[in-house]
Parts: structure tokens; C-alpha cells; sequence
């Protein structure tokens, strides 16, 4: 469920960014205050322990593919939200780091997707009122499983919707979003079993473990939620304001209806377009303005296109043969005795 | 979205690789850190179709490699195993957006397949900065690099303490699955009610490792600030790596070398 | 100097699910000593190191370390004196490098960074690991691991030292390396073992526990003879300290 740099625009990607960051910063604070340090350690050897539990596959009955333990909401029932973020957060930091699962702009989608809507979301909103504080067994683990489902389901949503804002993949909304959620309901029907159980096991082993935030107020929690919701929309009203076209665009493009939109717009959007040419980034774009169906700014032009295209080949090649000179010195070099 | 064992191994390579050293390697963390993360917005921020714009900024990752002794061969097969996200969502573009924009030598080029070959070069191109620049650098002084440009502490502490536990726990990990493994009859990964009572053990058993490095922690007078001592300035070479490469990618994010060369070749 | 004594006087401690780790546990140690702590598994060794460097507070007895007792207004003082090698090196190194590492106790005391790097370079030359500073912890060995450990604890400058099983996991160069470390430390040393030949060559006195009580504290060449001690003890006899199959000839009575 990793987003890719390759599929953000620097919008999302920088907006995502500024959100997860945002939350890092808040949920860091709050961890410092709370001065209890036994978490320090716990927290690292349990961001260790969700990496070594996602290098064991499980099946998913039925369909055949084996899904991956995500974590978040089972660390937040552990640590308590903010610990928990920060360690889910961390968890993506070193698999964008070390597995190349992401990457750096994306990032910020991704400790979004996985961490805060497990953490901030669906730990305070859904699981904390419903569990309640000595909450029943079975109500306990029917809450977890429907919290945990729900997690997974949301990061999913979350990741269609930074895909299709972005445009850079052309899947429309509806059919990437069909695609997306009934896999991750198989996913987290049995990543909530999983969590269930792991819950279970670990109360009964060691009762002090589970819940240790069930006593703290709510508000505290919501600091982020609040913080995140003026970010995002304060960046979509700034995005409106510098390119209307492009939030309309996109909504167009959320309801499905691209296809009419587009044409309507086009005298409009080369102005759009035209302007951008005048700023600093000439190319920057941003999604859909590039849409228009008339040649012009807008549309790569054939020409600049195809010697572009040879442009860039050659710039490669020579790039590649001064990269083979350099290792080769290199080898040469090392080969001495020193 | 990685099988178990490979990933292992190369978590373990790369933080061999960090260990190495080169010129790169020497370099400070922060000039690497800033350049990489330079690197990958220029690179996104190109229009969706941009190939040819794009292809120039392979000077960085290329040059990179070869300076630091790095295997191509491991980065070309960390790309390609994180691939198919990317691949997956991109191959509808040439379906979608069949609008002809350009031709070669009289065959039509579409939009959407220009569009799809632009996000293979971006994922390309920005997943494999970012493995170099691990290659490149241990992860102590990528935290404390983060710590020095602002990350939060607690944060970064987190951060370094994850990765100090990550591979004795995943070690425990797959010791535990090998254990399982040798008992039941099949070969199919554990079902799910017997992977949590797996994951039930690792949890209880790394928070006793967490307990016991927490006495550990305090018989060397830990009060819960983490304190780590500072890094050196940053030197005159490292500043030349990190402004020689930004003005690089401003060169080549504002000038477009490649159209004019194109454009030079093959006339408009 | 009486300064680094420690006095340990009818110690009882019950961990929380009710096991009885430690049932009345007295002894002393003087100046400059080095004791051995033997006993079968689960005997309360590792229960009573933690006991002398305050993480854990006994529910009953007395226990002094140095001229105070340890208790809740003394602990910073305590574990600037009593340094703990624990049992598993990988619980002990917890920084992301070897240097980090070894600075983490002189920071966290106040100490400036310029005195610090000094005292950290001092620290790993003396247990010959200074070319390890840069590695992160988990690309060392056993014996590396083990050696950075103690180093870590030097830095603190302790007075007395407490070591948990220092040679388990060792090959037998790395164990003869660690032995070889110790030896050269005046310290007052408690070292909690398994390994009785190790007692032999480095500790003069042994204190054996038995379910939470000392069952015998006296010179190790005459403990380590004891069969019927050691048998009911659930230990044995180290083959240094038997006697010789072919002439009779017991080391233990001999030098004892
Ligand atoms: N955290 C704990 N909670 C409950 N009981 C414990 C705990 N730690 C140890 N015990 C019990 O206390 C007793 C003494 O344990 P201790 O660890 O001190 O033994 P030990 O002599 O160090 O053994 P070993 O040689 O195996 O290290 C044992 O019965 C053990 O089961
Ligand atoms: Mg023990």
C-alpha cells in the first residue's frame, strides 16, 4: 500500500508532507512531555518488532496473495496514539530509507495512509469510544477487528485520492478506487483477525500492556486531527486560488466525469497555462492543465517532444559513459597498492 | 509488499554498503541529504509527459555509482523488485490517453504512452537516488544529519533506536518462523491464528528486551533526554558537493539542456 | 579505605506474580575484592545484581554501597559508583555507533563534550576497541560486543564493578580476552557466572546461591572442591578444580 514518488506531484507530495511532518512534530512534543522514559526504548524495539512481523507472509483465505501486518492500530492500543505514530512513522522512514518502498516525496502520503489515520483517526474516534475503558471481551475484540478493517480501509482511500489529485496516472478515480478497497477489505479482514488475537494473547499474558492510554483525556489526541484538517484544506484553497481549473479537474475527475469537463475549459486553461510559462518553473503544470485537447502550450508539441526525446537520450548516454570513465579510474585507483 | 528473507538480506547489504567508503561515502550526511532531496523534487515536478527533460538529471545517480564503488547490479534489482506498484498504475495511461503528440520517424506516439515511460524514468530516477544515498551513508549520521536540519529529537531517536533493534529482532523473527516451520507437515506460510500467537511471543518477548534495556539505560544515568555529541562542520568539499549539484538541477530544471541539444540535432 | 564496601544484609525481594527471587540474602564485600556469584538457573543471581544498582528495591533487609544506603535519594549517586556489565551485550548497547555508545553515560552526567570524546577514546583504547567506534552495535561480534559493553561502563569511572555472565556466548579466545580485561581492573568486582573456571583464575572468594539464600561464602578453591555442595546446589565440579584420573592429584585441595 505504498505510494510512489513517480505517481505525486510535488502538490500532494509537499502537502502530505507538510501534514505527516506537522504530526511528527506535534505527537514528538507530546511523547516529551508525557517524560516517561521507559517509552524511548519500548517504542524502538517495538517499531523493530512491526518490521520483523511484516518479513512473516500470512495467507489470505481465498484469495490466494498473502497480505502483510501494517501495525498502527495495534501500536496505538499498545503505546497510546502519539508513541504509536512515531513509531509507525519511523517503520515508513526506514522502509522508504531501505526497502525503496515509496520514496522520499512520498513519504509524507505514506506515514499518512498507514500511521496517522490508525493513530489519529481511527484509534480516538472509532476505537477509543466504542471500547470504552474496561471494555468486555467480546465487545473489546469486535471493536478491534471493525477499527482495524476500517484503518486499512481509509490508507487505501487515502492512497487513491493522493493518486488520482496527483494525474499523473491516468487510471480514473472510480476504477483505481473499485480496484483498491476490496482488496484491502480481504487485507484487513484478516489483518483484524490477526490484531485481535495479538491484543488477546498479549492481555492475558500481561494485562498492564494493553491500553495503557485509556484514561488519557481525548482532546490531546485530536490536536493533530485538527492540525492536519486546516493544512489540507487551507492547501486546496491555495490550490483553487492559484489554478481553478486544476481543483475543478480534479473533482471532475473524482465524480468521473473527465471526459466532458475537459474540452469546455480548454481556452481557459492554455491562459492558465500561458501564465505558468511566465513563472518560474515554466513547466510546472499543474494536473489536467496539460489536458487540453487543442495543440499549443498546453500539449507536448510533436517537434519539441521528439528533440527533447533525442536531447535527452544523447544526455544520457554521455552521463552513462562519464559515470563507466569514473569507475573505471576508480578501479584503477583502488587497484594500487597504497 | 516485499517477500520475507530478500528484504532481510538486503536491508543487510545496504547497511554494508553504508558502511564503506569512498569519496562519497565522506562526504556529511546533510550536503547528501539535501542534494537527494533536491534531486527528487526536481525530478517530480517536470509535466507528466516530460521524458526527454527528465533524462539529463541521470548525471546525478550515474555519477554517484560510479564514484562510490556501489554495484549497479544491486540497485538495478532493488528497482525492480519495488516496481510493480508503480508499473501497475502507470501501464492504464497508454490505454486511457491515446492522443497522438508526437512521431518518429512516421509512427504515432501517444500521450499516455509518454506519460507511462515518464513515470518508469521518474520511479527510476528518484527510488534510486534515494537507494544510493543509503549505500552511501550510515544510518547514524542520516539521523544525526536529520536531527541537524531540524527533525524533531524524539523523533530521530526513534528513529536510530528502530534501526539499532531491527535486525536482532528480525533475526528473532525468522528464527521463530524456522522453528514453526520445522513442525508443521506443510510448507505453506502460517495461517492466521498461528502467525498471531507468533507475533504474541515476539511482542511479549520484545518488551522484555525493551524493559531490560531500559535498566540498562538508566545505570548509565539516563533521565529521558538522549543525548548524542555533535557532529563536525560541515567542510569546504562538502559544501562543494551539495552547490555544484544544485546548480546542477537548476541548470537543468530551468534551462533544458536536452531540448536545445535536441533541437540543435534534429532541428524543430 | 572503607568507601567501597558493600553491605548486604537480609535482602528478601518477590517479583510482582509472587515468585520469591531473593529469601534473606546477607553478605559483604571489602575494598578492592573480586567475588564470584554462583547458583543454578533462576537461583536470584541476576535478581541480586539489580539489587545493588537500584533497579530494583528490596522488599525487606538492607543493602549500603559505599557509605550510604541505597535507596530512592540515592540513586544517582549509586550508579556513579556500581557499573553493570549485563547479561546480554545487545540489551546493553543501545546507540547507534560504538561512540555513541560509550559517550552515552558521560553525557548523561554533565560531562563537556571536549572531556567526553577524551574519556570515550581513553575508554575503548583500555579494552583495545577503538577501531570498533564507528560500527553500529550490531555488525560486532560476540567478544566486540562484550569488550564495548565494559568499555561503556568504564566511562562512567565506577568503583565498583557488577558483571552478569561476562563470558556466555564466548568463544574461547574472546572469553580468555574478556578474562584477560578483568584482570587487569582494580576494581572491587561481583561477577555473577557459570563458567568455574573462569572463578578460579579471577575471583578468590565465591558466594553460591540456592534458592534465594546463600548457601556457602568462602575461597573458591575450597567451594569449587565441594562436590556434595555443588551437587546440591544443582552445579559441579569445574574440571580444573577435580582431581586428576590418572594420579589423584587434586588442584583444588593442593593450592587451596
Ligand atoms: N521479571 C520477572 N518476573 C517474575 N519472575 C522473575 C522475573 N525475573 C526473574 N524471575 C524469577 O526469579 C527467580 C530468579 O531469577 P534470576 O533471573 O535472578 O535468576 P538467575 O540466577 O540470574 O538465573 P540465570 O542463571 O538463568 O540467569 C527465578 O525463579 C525467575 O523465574
Ligand atoms: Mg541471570
Amino acid at each position: 500500500m505504498h505510494m510512489a514518488d513517480a505517481l505525486l506531484t510535488p502538490e500532494v507530495g509537499g502537502t502530505m508532507w507538510l501534514v505527516s511532518g506537522a504530526a511528527v512534530a506535534v505527537a514528538s512534543r507530546a511523547v516529551r512531555r508525557s517524560a516517561d522514559s521507559r517509552q524511548v526504548p519500548l517504542m524502538g524495539v517495538l517499531g523493530a518488532f512491526v518490521f520483523a512481523a511484516q518479513m512473516i507472509n500470512v495467507s489470505i483465505p481465498g484469495t490466494g496473495s498473502s497480505g502483510h501486518f501494517a501495525g498502527g492500530l495495534l501500536l496505538a492500543i499498545l503505546l497510546g496514539p502519539h508513541p504509536a505514530f512515531l513509531t509507525i512513522a519511523s517503520v515508513l522512514v526506514v522502509q522508504a530509507l531501505f526497502f525503496a518502498d515509496g520514496g522520499l516525496l512520498a513519504l509524507g502520503a505514506n506515514i499518512f495512509n498507514m500511521g496517522f489515520v490508525a493513530c489519529y483517526l481511527v484509534y480516538p474516534l472509532i476505537y477509543r469510544p466504542l471500547a470504552g475503558v474496561e471494555a468486555s471481551g467480546f465487545r473489546r475484540r469486535a471493536v478491534t477487528w471493525l477499527a482495524a478493517i476500517l484503518a486499512l480501509q481509509l490508507g487505501a482511500l487515502g492512497v487513491v485520492l493522493e493518486t488520482t489529485a496527483s494525474g499523473i496516472a491516468e487510471l480514473p478515480f472510480t476504477a483505481f478506487l473499485a480496484a483498491m478497497q476490496p482488496i484491502h477489505l480481504a487485507i484487513g479482514i484478516v489483518e483484524g483477525l490477526i490484531t485481535v488475537a495479538v491484543v488477546e494473547f498479549v492481555a492475558r499474558a500481561e494485562p498492564g500492556l494493553v491500553d495503557p492510554a485509556a484514561r488519557q483525556t481525548g482532546r490531546r489526541v485530536l490536536a493533530p486531527l485538527a492540525i492536519a484538517a486546516a493544512l489540507i484544506s487551507g492547501a486546496l484553497s491555495w490550490f483553487a486560488s492559484a489554478d481553478p481549473d486544476g481543483l475543478e479537474w480534479s473533482i471532475a475527475r473524482l465524480t468521473g466525469e473527465a471526459e466532458i469537463a475537459v474540452p469546455e475549459n480548454a481556452a481557459h486553461r492554455a491562459a492558465a497555462e500561458l501564465q505558468g510559462r511566465a513563472a518560474l518553473l515554466p513547466d510546472y503544470a499543474f494536473p489536467g492543465a496539460d489536458e487540453a485537447a487543442e495543440p499549443g502550450w498546453s500539449t507536448p508539441n510533436a517537434g519539441t517532444t521528439v528533440s527533447g526525446l533525442v536531447g535527452g537520450t544523447l544526455t544520457l548516454l554521455l552521463a552513462v559513459a562519464i559515470g563507466w570513465a569514473l569507475r573505471l579510474r576508480r578501479n584503477r585507483l583502488s587497484a594500487w597498492p597504497r | 509488499m516485499n517477500g520475507g528473507g530478500h528484504s532481510l538480506l538486503d536491508l543487510g547489504t545496504l547497511d554494508r554498503l553504508g558502511q564503506g567508503d569512498s569519496a562519497i561515502h565522506r562526504i556529511d550526511a546533510r550536503a547528501k541529504l539535501a542534494v537527494t532531496l533536491a534531486f527528487v523534487l526536481c525530478v517530480v515536478s517536470f509535466d507528466k509527459h516530460a521524458v526527454g527533460d527528465l533524462l539529463p538529471f541521470a548525471t546525478f545517480p550515474i555519477v554517484l555509482l560510479a564514484v562510490s564503488g556501489v554495484p549497479v547490479r544491486f540497485v538495478l534489482r532493488r528497482l525492480a523488485i519495488v516496481a510493480p506498484f508503480a508499473v501497475l498504475v502507470g501501464v492504464f495511461n497508454p490505454l486511457l490517453d491515446r492522443e497522438v503528440v508526437a512521431s518518429v520517424a512516421g509512427i504515432g506516439i501517444s500521450g499516455g504512452w509518454l506519460s507511462f515511460v515518464s513515470i518508469l524514468v521518474r520511479f527510476a530516477l528518484t527510488i534510486g537516488a534515494l537507494l544510493i544515498l543509503v549505500a552511501t551513508t550510515p544510518v547514524p549520521a542520516l539521523g544525526r544529519a536529520a536531527l541537524r536540519m531540524g527533525a524533531p529529537r524524539v523523533f530521530v531517536t526513534q528513529l536510530l533506536s528502530l534501526y539499532r533493534y531491527l535486525f536482532l529482532l528480525a533475526e528473532e523473527s525468522r528464527r521463530t518462523l524456522t522453528a514453526y516451520r520445522l513442525r508443521v507437515p506443510h510448507d505453506r506460510p502460517p495461517s492466521w491464528r498461528a502467525f498471531a500467537a507468533i507475533l504474541g511471543q515476539l511482542l511479549l518477548r520484545a518488551v522484555a528486551r525493551a524493559r531490560r534495556i531500559h535498566e540498562a539505560m538508566l545505570c548509565r544515568g539516563f533521565d529521558g533526554e538522549w543525548r548524542l555529541i555533535a557532529t563536525p562542520r560541515m567542510s569546504g568539499r562538502d559544501w562543494l558537493f551539495a552547490v555544484g549539484w544544485l546548480g546542477f538541477f537548476a541548470v537543468l530544471r530551468l534551462v533544458f539542456p536536452a531540448h536545445a541539444l535536441g533541437l540543435l540535432l534534429v532541428g524543430g | 579505605m572503607s568507601h567501597h564496601r558493600v553491605v548486604v544484609e537480609a535482602v528478601r525481594f518477590a517479583y510482582p506474580d509472587g515468585t520469591w527471587a531473593l529469601d534473606g540474602v546477607s553478605f559483604e564485600l571489602g575494598h578492592g575484592e573480586s567475588v564470584a556469584v554462583i547458583g543454578a538457573n533462576g537461583a536470584g543471581k541476576s535478581t541480586l545484581l539489580l539489587h545493588l544498582n537500584g533497579i530494583l528495591t528490596a522488599d525487606s533487609g538492607r543493602i549500603v554501597v559505599g557509605d550510604l544506603p541505597v535507596a530512592h535519594g540515592t540513586l544517582t549517586h549509586l550508579r556513579r559508583t556500581v557499573g553493570t556489565v549485563f547479561q546480554d551485550p545487545d540489551d546493553q548497547l543501545f546507540m547507534p555507533t560504538v561512540f555513541d555508545d560509550v559517550a552515552f553515560g558521560p553525557l548523561n552526567l554533565g560531562m563537556p563534550e571536549a572531556d567526553c570524546r577524551a574519556r570515550v577514546r581513553d575508554c575503548l583504547e583500555r579494552v583495545g576497541a577503538w577501531h570498533l567506534r564507528d560500527r553500529p552495535p550490531h555488525r560486532l561480534s560476540g567478544g566486540e560486543k562484550r569488550r564495548v559493553a565494559v568499555a561503556a561502563v568504564l566511562a562512567m569511572s565506577p568503583d565498583i564493578l557488577l558483571l552478569d555472565e561476562p563470558s556466555t556466548g564466548l568463544d574461547p579466545r574472546g572469553r580468555r580476552q574478556v578474562i584477560e580485561l578483568l584482570r587487569g581492573f582494580a576494581h572491587t568486582k561481583l561477577v555473577v557466572t557459570h563458567d568455574l573456571d573462569l572463578v578460579l583464575e579471577l575471583c578468590p572468594r565465591t558466594i553460591v546461591l540456592h534458592e534465594g539464600r546463600v548457601a556457602a561464602d568462602g575461597p573458591s578453591r575450597t567451594l569449587l572442591g565441594d562436590a556434595a555442595l555443588l551437587e546440591r546446589c544443582g552445579l559441579e565440579v569445574p574440571v580444573a578444580a577435580r582431581p586428576c584420573p590418572r594420579c589423584g592429584f587434586a588442584p583444588g585441595l593442593a593450592e587451596g
